[in-house]
């Protein structure tokens, strides 16, 4: 058989090889040639071989059919083969390969090799790829060569070990003697390592870490190891752009942050020396910031004292303004995650900050925008947003969602003045409006209608976006909603901050209508419209219009629509008494914390209709449940229909302290009461206080049902006398089940301020077996401890 | 496993894609590996203009960070965790390419290709079990040629 090919050669031609087909056909000739070499058992070309196989390998095409080869020239005694067949070992074979144990003699045996070098390649093969069973098996000849006079076999031996720590935790015991004296070696190479070595058992095992902290005394070694790096002069061996071994100064600096890590001793002896390199290292090229980096990371993570934190705030500072981007992202990184602690120092540079958002790099623009939100606060909140502003419109478009949401968040936050808030929110709703997210339109409605004064000024601002642009839906939401509600203000022409414009009542239903037909607009935004005509229905004069636009929709295809549309038309029709009191003006709406079903709607002395159906509620996501009205029975009045009578109006604190959504109701000893019982119908009463209120009394009604038939239709109401406040929750049901089966619980929350005795009156009605049922009641058994 | 604060993988590769040098310190399959290299290969040529350090998430558990820096035709690319230094990582990448360019003579792609087993013999004194191992290009250089004077 001739002479397998040489290497060179093979490479050359495969290199000649002009398409994919060629090669792949060049690579499997030669691949059987090889196999049929390898099974000749021939000693002198299986080197050569093996090497062209891991070219091919290399090339991606599959080579293990070769792996025994390797394990056979590791056994070989000529270096060349050992040194193809490590190499193979390693790219070819992993853990997974039982081939690999077979490996652990042979690697035995190099390990104690007369020759340096083949000891070099059994630990660096080991190092690189050793398995848990063969780390176990060789660590004993691992820790000798560790301890050898030989600094380039202890190199690998160091990093070797570590290897092994990793794989078999259990065995890092082993290496602590040797350890012992590592740290006063003079040569750089093993000083390293050593380190390196030290740090992986450190990061391991805390009992390590406490044990080098004390006993070993680890800390001030390090220190003067690093002292003398810095002080010594020129050392032209490990000398890089004129600092002596940076990698070692890296690697001693990290080893510290381990060490210093909540640790008070340990961080005090390292001060001064922190201090030092963050004040003598030269910043001018890459090298010296890569030292200056790691000491800030240090410094930051062990207990420093304030001056050193600021240190190492200025030199992130000083990296913002560097030239170099690797540099900048760095720092960006870095200030994100200390602004929450040294709020304060990073504040300092916000300037430079802010400069970076006019970056080009897309990495660089999201760092220092979160860092630009982190650092929003009362003072800076004009400046800020407008810088903030200023990017919202020229950044891409994978930003502007984030973006917007946190201009959302920080206006809501710090605004100085509603105009303010509310011209920000305009302008990110002109600019990025169709990023904005979807829960933002909701919350942005409640801020308007929050804003009392500002709602002619609102509306106008957001009609005129309107008439120029109709595409961004989250914008058209919310002006068509404001024009719903406030319509009259705009036509009226009462603007305060600005200069009135003249609309017509035309005009206005012509740009609403517009939204309807337009193919831009989603089918919620169309929704958005159609009600806010509704609406208008009740502030504006030509009702006869919005009749026939409604009527139109009844027949729409979007089911949506149909179903709106039909319902209006319904209010026109059949309840024309009630379509004023439905589209009153929305109330001031509380923003609750809390994501209960039910919600409470804060009266505050405006008329209210109060609906028991929640169907004709407006379309604000938002579900709100009215509160029913209180009526003053015991004057002695009769009673009264559920809707439509003035509230006594209360003083805004009174009001404010009914809405303790979040109170937690604990349990007081109140024994629970009988209310009602009469006709099969039993009402029970359950106390419980509102903490921390305890003006508050919160009682349940459980109303449970006796009779054959079910009740449905239930409905429960109350009034109390003058000087309380009551607040009805909505009910768990409206039918009470037969025969007991179950109970329609209600929360009724009681205003008690001056705790005067509680007295209560009650209607009851339901349907029982198709026959409508009503009764009053007074409720006078209230136990004292309930308004006490 | 909590902290790797390790090399995973040093990767030399052109600009087509074609591996020059796979050195890998973490157990992958076959197809992850193609997978990675394909994914550096694609994230590398894309900031072409910026040599860069910059965070990717390969997959949904592991969170490591390709620090890379392109000569000529070739890109060397070392992965490492998150929380590394990345400037320090940077200098190490530089550190090597100069040995290779001292101990070849002008090192180019080509001899990277046809001398494959020496260059992992240059990783190997300079690296080992994911850390960096001899820093100073004067050992490095004078134990490669020991080793070559063996062959």
């Amino acid at each position: 058989m001739p002479a397998p090919i040489r290497l060179r050669e093979l490479i050359r031609t495969i290199r000649t090889a002009r398409t994919q087909a060629e090669e792949r056909e060049m690579i499997q000739k030669e691949c059987a040639a090889i196999r049929s070499s390898f099974r000749e058992e021939d000693n002198t070309y299986r080197c050569r071989n093996v090497a062209k196989l891991l070219y091919m390998h290399m090339l991606g095409y599959p080579a293990h059919f070769g792996q025994l080869e390797c394990l056979k020239l590791i056994a070989s005694q000529k270096f060349t083969d050992k040194r193809i067949g490590y190499l193979g070992a390693m790219l070819l074979l992993d853990e997974r390969q039982d081939v690999h144990l077979l490996m652990t003699n042979c690697i035995k045996n190099d390990l104690n090799h007369s020759t340096q070098y083949v000891q070099g390649l059994a630990l660096c093969t080991l190092g690189c790829m050793g398995s848990s069973e063969m780390c176990r098996d060789l660590a004993g000849e691992v820790e000798k060569l560790l301890k050898t006079s030989n600094s380039y076999l202890r190199k690998k031996a160091a990093l070797c070990a570590v290897h092994v720590i990793r794989k078999v935790p259990e065995l890092m015991e082993m290496f602590l003697p040797a350890t012992k004296n590592l740290l006063s070696e003079k040569n750089h190479g093993v000083l390293h390592t050593s380190v390196v070595l030290l740090t992986e058992m450190c990061e391991r095992s805390p009992d390590m870490l406490a044990h080098f902290r004390k006993n070993e005394k680890l800390v001030p070694q390090l220190v003067r190891i690093l002292k003398n790096l810095i002080m010594s002069g020129y050392s032209p061996e490990h000398d890089v752009s004129g600092i002596s071994d940076p990698f070692l100064q890296v690697r001693i600096l990290r080893l510290l942050r381990i060490l210093g890590k909540s640790d008070d001793d340990s961080s005090e002896a390292m001060n001064d020396i922190l201090a030092q390199v963050a004040t003598n290292t030269e910043t001018s090229k890459n090298v010296g910031n890569a030292i200056l980096y790691e000491t800030v990371l240090t410094i930051m993570d062990i207990k420093s004292e304030s001056g050193l934190r600021v240190l190492a705030i200025n030199i992130l500072g000083r990296f913002l303004l560097n030239n170099d981007k690797n540099i900048r992202y760095v720092a960006l990184t870095s200030l994100l995650k200390t602004v929450q602690t040294d709020h304060n120092a990073v504040q300092r540079h916000r300037s430079t900050i802010v400069d970076c958002l006019k970056d080009l790099d897309v990495s660089i623009k999201r760092r220092a925008m979160e860092l630009s939100f982190a650092l929003v606060n009362g003072n800076n909140i004009r400046g800020m947003m407008k810088e903030l502003l200023y990017f919202l419109d020229s950044c891409d478009p994978e930003f502007k969602a984030d973006c917007a949401s946190g201009v959302f968040l920080a206006a809501e936050k710090y605004a100085p003045s509603k105009r303010w808030h509310i011209d920000t929110i305009m302008r990110v709703l002109t600019t990025a409006g169709s990023y904005v997210r979807d829960d933002s339109v909701p919350n942005l409605i409640q801020l308007i209608t929050n804003s009392v004064e500002m709602h002619a000024y609102t509306v106008q601002r957001l009609y005129k976006a309107l008439l120029d642009d109709i595409s961004q839906q989250p914008l058209v939401q919310v002006a068509s909603w404001c024009i719903g509600e406030y319509g009259d203000l705009l036509v009226s022409g009462q603007c305060e901050e600005e200069e009135p414009i003249q609309v017509t009542e035309d005009e206005v239903l012509d740009v609403l209508e517009g939204l309807l037909v337009s193919n831009l607009s989603t089918p919620v935004t169309r929704g958005y419209s159609l009600t806010a005509i509704m609406k208008l229905s009740t502030r504006f004069s030509s009702v006869n219009r919005i009749k026939k636009v409604v009527s139109i929709y009844g027949s729409s295809i979007d089911v949506e629509l149909q179903q709106r549309a039909v319902e209006y038309n319904a209010l026109f029709k059949k309840y024309d008494h009630m379509r004023p009191a439905l589209l009153e003006r929305m109330p001031i709406m509380e923003k609750s914390a809390s994501n209960g079903p039910t919600e409470i709607v804060q009266t505050n002395g405006e008329t209210e209709p109060s609906v028991v159906e929640p169907k004709h509620l407006p379309p604000v996501t938002q579900p709100v449940n009215q509160a029913n009205d209180l009526l003053d029975l015991l004057g002695g009045n009769d009673v009264v229909p559920v809707i439509q009578t003035t509230m006594p109006t209360k003083p805004a604190s009174a009001g404010g302290e009914l809405l303790d959504l979040l109170g937690d109701l604990s349990l007081s000893a109140i024994p629970p009461m009988t209310a009602y019982n009469k006709n099969g119908l039993k009402i029970d009463f359950t106390f419980e206080r509102a903490n921390p209120n305890p003006n508050i009394a919160v009682i349940t009604i459980h109303a449970s049902n006796s009779t054959e038939a079910d009740m449905t239709d239930f409905v429960f109401q109350a009034a109390v006398p003058k000087t309380f406040q009551l607040q009805l929750l909505s009910p768990s049901s409206n039918v009470v089940p037969a025969l007991n089966q179950g109970t329609v619980t209600q929360v009724i929350r009681v205003l008690n301020p001056q705790k005067q005795q509680l007295r209560m009156r009650i209607k009851l009605t339901y349907t029982l077996k198709g026959s409508p049922v009503q009764d009053l009641a007074e409720v006078n058994n209230f136990p004292p401890q309930s308004w006490q | 496993m909590n902290y790797l604060f390790q090399i995973r993988f040093i990767l030399i590769q052109n600009r087509a894609g074609k591996t020059r040098l796979a050195k890998w310190y973490m157990q992958f399959d076959d197809d992850e590996k193609q997978k990675l290299i394909e994914e550096v290969h694609a994230v590398v040529t894309v900031r072409d203009s910026v040599s860069y350090a910059l965070s990717v998430l390969f997959s949904q558990f592991r969170n490591f960070k390709i620090i890379y820096r392109r000569y000529a035709g070739l890109y060397f690319c070392i992965c490492v965790d998150v929380t590394d230094n990345n400037l320090a990582y940077l200098e190490g990448i530089h550190n090597f390419v100069e040995v290779l360019n001292e101990y070849f003579h002008n090192v180019c792609e080509l001899d990277l290709v046809f001398n494959f087993y020496k260059v992992y013999t240059v990783v190997d004194e300079m690296f080992l079990a994911g850390e960096i191992r001899e820093t100073s290009q004067t050992k490095v250089l004078k134990q490669l040629l020991m080793l070559q004077s063996l062959e």
